[in-house]
């Protein structure tokens, strides 16, 4: 493996090499079919709009799962200063699951932003250098002995269809890359079906011991604690009189009345 | 010479700067190989830095690379794969 020919480079370029011989002569197609050449160019843009789509998802679900953050700590503090604590515990245990699926979330739109930009980016590249190759064939045709120009347009062909094969290699990535980013959002749509982030106070407590039971083998409950702990305290003893405490009170009872 | 990093661009390096990369690239097989991530990671980092430190060559510039790096992104799983068949490009 060591030695010249097992250099990364090589092992690449080589790669990129057969698979341009797989493919159909790039200097024909290239000369003679325009529609090809647009084909291919939608392809990259058809790449461009999966991934935008997938970017788009996440975007939802993360500013789904921001108002969940929200909601979800309200509720707790209601249930709380209501003297219900089972139901702060449980609506922490939820807040602490939708905060860790936005954490994972946030690097994942950018990744696919990042994405975007790249194949953007080579979408530009390659309709320059089809541009560029149409010119320069009608250049080399009027200016050279037939033979001259076969060997000249064949030199430019390869040029452009490294850059396809590099189009494709790219695209490929990026398709992986939304693939996994697809079975990430499923995940929480899965979550959400199954009412982990609904409204607490909606919740029948009797019927939910299953995602109870899941919530706390997912979440942490020393954070759960720790965070009741701080609520607790910001709560202050006797709380309750004060007007916020007595809005969320009327909830609190409400959501109280279920258990 | 013309290199070319994988879904990113191609630079155009000078002779000084080619011989230094094709210093890295053997050295980066023998990193792939030992699976030190850290040092894959560091090493081709320092591939990437140098193919860029070249001119780019223009949108419309249509040459053939003499050499072609993997893409910026490649994990050193794919990498080794790279040198066991199934790579970016199987085959």
């Amino acid at each position: 493996m060591a030695g010249m020919a097992g250099r990364m480079s090589t092992v690449i370029k080589a790669k990129i090499s057969k698979l341009l011989d797989r493919a159909e002569d790039p200097g024909e197609t290239l000369d003679y079919s325009y529609e090809k050449q647009m084909e291919l160019l939608q392809n990259v843009k058809k790449g461009i709009a999966d991934v935008v789509t997938s970017k788009k998802r996440l975007q939802m679900q993360s500013q789904k799962l921001e108002q969940q953050v929200v909601k979800l700590d309200t509720q707790a503090r209601q249930a709380l200063a209501a003297g219900n604590e089972e139901l702060a515990r449980a609506a922490l245990e939820r807040k602490t699951l939708a905060q860790s699926e936005l954490q994972n979330l946030d690097p994942q739109i950018k990744e696919l932003e990042a994405q975007q930009d790249q194949l953007t980016e080579n979408e530009k590249k390659l309709r320059a250098k089809l541009e560029a190759f149409r010119t320069k064939k009608e250049v080399i045709k009027a200016q050279y002995s037939a033979a001259e120009a076969q060997v000249q347009i064949s030199e430019a062909a390869t040029g452009v269809g490294e850059e396809m094969a590099d189009v494709g290699m790219a695209m490929q990535r990026a398709m992986d890359k939304t693939e996994n980013m697809r079975a990430r959002a499923q995940a929480v749509d899965e979550l959400e079906k199954a009412g982990t982030f609904e409204d607490l106070t909606q919740l029948d407590s009797g019927g939910n011991d299953d995602i109870d039971r899941q919530l706390k083998e997912l979440t942490s409950s020393s954070d759960v604690d720790a965070e009741l702990a701080k609520m607790k305290a910001e709560l202050g003893p006797g709380g309750g009189d004060s007007p916020a405490l007595e809005a969320g009170r009327g909830a609190g009872e409400k959501a109280g009345e279920g258990a | 010479m013309i290199v070319r990093i994988a879904t990113e661009g191609q630079y155009r390096l000078e002779d000084g700067q080619a011989a230094k990369l094709n210093e890295l690239d053997n050295e980066l097989v023998a990193v792939v190989q030992s699976g030190d991530e850290e040092g894959f990671r560091g090493l081709f980092d320092q591939m990437l830095a140098l193919a860029r430190s070249g001119a780019e060559l223009r949108d419309e510039e249509l040459e053939e690379s003499d050499v072609i790096l993997p893409p910026p992104d490649i994990s050193l799983q794919e990498a080794s794969e790279e040198f066991t068949g199934e790579g970016l490009i199987p085959g």
